[in-house]
């Protein structure tokens, strides 16, 4: 038993830190956020090079087949420099159902490029306000095409390719499409850094992934695995908000003491910090988990996303705090994690849908 | 990164679970299974007895404190065989709750700073059970202050002359020795004029009387000292340095109570099974599966927590101030599964005859007994403070006593 990432995965991760603190620092954000940039091109593409969208992907699809351990902490640097990369939809989400469900064909086609950074691919699951279940989808898959709107699809303003969720002769289908022709209209959000578009397929040509009538599960299956990976995206973006915090209180005077010496403050940032190392050590289990297929998966994994989303949530929001009235500017960074964490919490269905799960997921023993 | 067991680990735990299996007492299993919050039930047979009996039998095939050196009753088992042991023994390691304080803290302190021949001589004792130790930190006057402790000693000759009064003391009516913090010069800053010892309980002009407690139990005791004398050959540390030795106890503390803390889950898990709300069955209602998912997240990063810790040991590395999480998330998380599994019960929730109660009123004990989980070995708030100043690297609230010799510190009574 050994529970701590190895020294080589910390050297990935010190390299991947390195990269970002330079290429990504939080003006990047900012950039797009103000309409400056569509997103951190540059960035995406010094990740390629490195090989990071690569690191779980099968060396035969052309990944570096390092497995989901680095991954995870590649997920943790990104989100620590809230980076304006479509990582999380392309590799969490879109390669990851492929390298699941995809034919050999599929994977050739279409996992390669992903991999390699050459296409940004994305998930199109939300149609409207309500929970998505499987019998309330309004897309429709037929004849190797696909019609119907998405109302929510993150970086869908520029990304090449979609995972669509659509009903089909048997159920939910999962099917592949290319979004060249498909019309696009940009949503604002919370988070602008998103790229949120909707998306209008009429007729578009679409490939049948998995086994037909399957997708709600086979949603399901990617969900779990891309929650541990969002997981580490969050503990990451909490630890910077919280050293936000520190940092702040520990300069700031009033009273003629830094405030950080009070301990309504000093109290509220320990809560946080309580916070961020159960979140932490949940999501290292669930690292280890998604790593070797472990048979409490689904488990690990909502566990570690309920941990994330709590302790991402508490350390934005008490960072604005921290910072008294100065956090509420626009000039001010606190509110660029305010509105990641938002994004992270409702990527997969929002904290109370990942608590139901978590009890679904539970032994009945337990 | 590997939950699992490595085949040397593997064949560990069949040798545990092999001898474990054929040595434990299991006809105490049904009262030991619904055993906890800070009292282990035993049903008719007398709980410090049957503690001492498991102890002295797992000493006695060298199971006891396995990690502990050989030679002071050990075995030099390595961290992860510790857990391994404790993941093992299940619910028979209740019956160690007796000896926590003296395995868990005192013994530290005592390889820290005793002689080698007190190490010999007390070590292995501790470790088998046939010697009960207690820790003499807190007075009426230094609780979260600790350093603010008035119970002096004077040297006479080759002893000291102990006269004060010690307060919360566990488990001080049925130990045989204790560590014992003192302070030996009052015309220095407080934290500089303390010393610590260890004592024989049984010495004359020591008085031991229990608390009778909010929820009627009586874990704790006041203890008086009337001119108790204890030899200089049982002093720990140098005079004056007794705060540093008092941290490692401290520090120990944490990590024995912090490590395998109950937190209540299993328990209201079992409870939303089965009590019925007009919905349905309360599990299936989603406010309970919110409220339940979140405690099921907390206790999961608790022993997550608690295995990170185990992996730095392994290392070599001390498991820091960060620690202190384990209590602090524990001791509010059964206060409010208590209030919540109450509540849930309407008023009926209010009865606490195991005879009547579900869950045999184990829930309404957690009511009872949680507030002190949040007060004892730190409270809430001064686990806030070592966490913020000492993790975070906050700077310290600002001190009415910094640097004030401890006679000329206000004191209000």
């Amino acid at each position: 038993m050994n529970f701590d990432f190895s020294e080589d995965h910390r050297v990935i991760q010190d390299q991947i830190r390195r990269f970002l603190t330079d290429k990504s620092p939080l003006t990047r954000f900012r950039d797009v956020l103000e309409e400056r940039d569509r997103y951190a091109e540059d960035v995406w593409h010094g990740l390629a090079a490195m090989g990071i969208q690569g690191t779980a992907v099968d060396e035969a699809y052309g990944g570096v087949g390092l497995g989901y351990l680095p991954l995870c902490l590649a997920a943790q640097s990104l989100g620590e420099q809230l980076s304006p990369v479509p990582f999380s939809s392309s590799i969490y989400l879109a390669a990851e159902a492929i390298s699941r469900f995809g034919s050999d064909a599929q994977k050739t086609s279409y996992l390669t490029r992903l991999a390699s950074g050459e296409l940004i691919g994305t998930l199109a699951v939300v149609e409207s306000f309500d929970e998505p279940s499987p019998q309330g989808l309004a897309c429709a898959h037929q004849a190797s095409q696909v019609s119907g709107t998405k109302l929510l699809v993150p970086h869908g303003q520029f990304a090449d390719i979609a995972i669509v969720l659509a009903a089909g002769a048997d159920g939910p289908d999962m099917v592949i499409v290319d979004l060249v022709g498909v019309e696009r209209t940009p949503v604002s959000v919370v988070d602008p850094t998103i790229a949120a578009a909707s998306l209008t397929f009429d007729g578009a040509s679409a490939e049948l992934l998995g086994a037909g009538g399957e997708g709600w599960t086979q949603l399901q299956t990617v969900y779990d695995r891309a929650a541990v990976l969002f997981a580490f995206e969050q503990i990451g973006g909490a630890e910077r908000a919280l050293n936000m915090a520190v940092n702040y209180a520990k300069d700031r005077y009033a009273f003629g003491r830094p405030i950080g010496s009070f301990q309504a403050l000093k109290h509220m940032m320990a809560d946080m910090y309580v916070a961020l190392k159960l979140a932490e050590s949940n999501a290292y289990y669930a690292a280890w988990a998604l790593e070797n297929n472990a048979t409490d998966l689904s488990l690990a994994a909502a566990t570690a996303r309920v941990s994330a989303t709590q302790a991402f949530q508490l350390c934005a929001r008490d960072n604005i705090q921290v910072h008294g009235g100065m956090g509420f500017t626009w000039e001010f960074d606190c509110h660029l994690y305010y509105r990641r964490s938002n994004y992270l919490t409702l990527a997969l269905g929002g904290l109370t849908v990942w608590e139901d799960k978590l009890i679904n997921a539970l032994p009945s023993a337990a | 990164m590997d939950f699992s067991d490595s085949p040397q680990e593997a064949a560990f735990r069949e040798e545990v679970r092999t001898w474990i299996g054929a040595h434990a007492p299991t006809y105490l299993d049904e009262h030991l299974s619904i055993s906890g919050f800070g009292s282990t039930k035993t049903g008719d047979f007398d709980p410090i007895i049957e503690a001492k009996k498991w102890q002295k039998q797992k000493a006695d095939a060298g199971w006891a404190c396995i990690q502990w050196p050989a030679d002071y009753g050990g075995r030099g088992a390595t961290p992860i065989e510790s857990v391994i042991w404790n993941q093992e023994e299940g619910h028979y390691g209740k019956l160690s709750g007796t000896f926590i304080i003296g395995q868990g803290m005192c013994a530290p302190t005592l390889m820290a700073y005793a002689s080698e021949e007190h190490k010999k001589r007390y070590l292995p004792k501790l470790a088998s059970g046939e010697e009960i130790w207690c820790q003499l930190f807190s007075e009426p006057h230094g609780g979260s202050d600790l350093a603010g402790l008035r119970t002096k000693a004077e040297k006479d000759g080759d002893e000291w002359v102990v006269n004060g009064q010690k307060i919360w003391t566990s488990g001080a009516h049925y130990s045989d020795y204790g560590i014992l913090i003192t302070r030996t010069d009052p015309d220095v800053a407080k934290h500089r004029g303390l010393t610590m010892f260890f004592l024989d309980m049984r010495s004359e002009g020591v008085d031991i009387r229990p608390i009778k407690q909010a929820n009627g139990d009586s874990g704790f005791n006041e203890v008086y000292f009337d001119s108790v004398r204890i030899p200089d050959h049982q002093r720990l540390g140098e005079v004056g340095d007794g705060w540093r030795v008092a941290l490692t106890t401290l520090m120990n503390e944490r990590l024995a109570i912090g490590g395998g803390i109950a937190t209540g889950f299993p328990e209201i898990k079992a409870l939303v099974d089965e009590v019925r709300l007009s919905s349905g069955t309360a599990i299936n209602d989603r406010a309970v599966r919110s409220k339940l998912a979140d405690w099921y997240a907390k206790s999961a990063g608790l022993k997550n927590t608690g295995s990170r810790a185990i992996s730095q040991l392994s290392k070599g590395e001390i498991p820091g101030p960060e620690n202190s999480i384990g209590k602090l998330v524990a001791g509010g998380m059964m206060q409010d599964i208590a209030k919540f599994a109450l509540d849930i019960q309407g008023l009926a929730g209010l009865i606490d005859d195991p005879e009547l109660a579900r869950s045999q009123a184990r829930m309404q004990a957690m009511l009872m007994r949680s507030p002190a989980v949040r007060i004892e070995g730190g409270t809430d708030q001064i686990l806030r403070n070592i966490i913020s100043e000492r993790v975070l690297g906050l700077p310290e609230d600002m001190r009415a006593d910094k640097g004030l010799p401890f006679n000329q510190i206000p004191t209000g009574s």
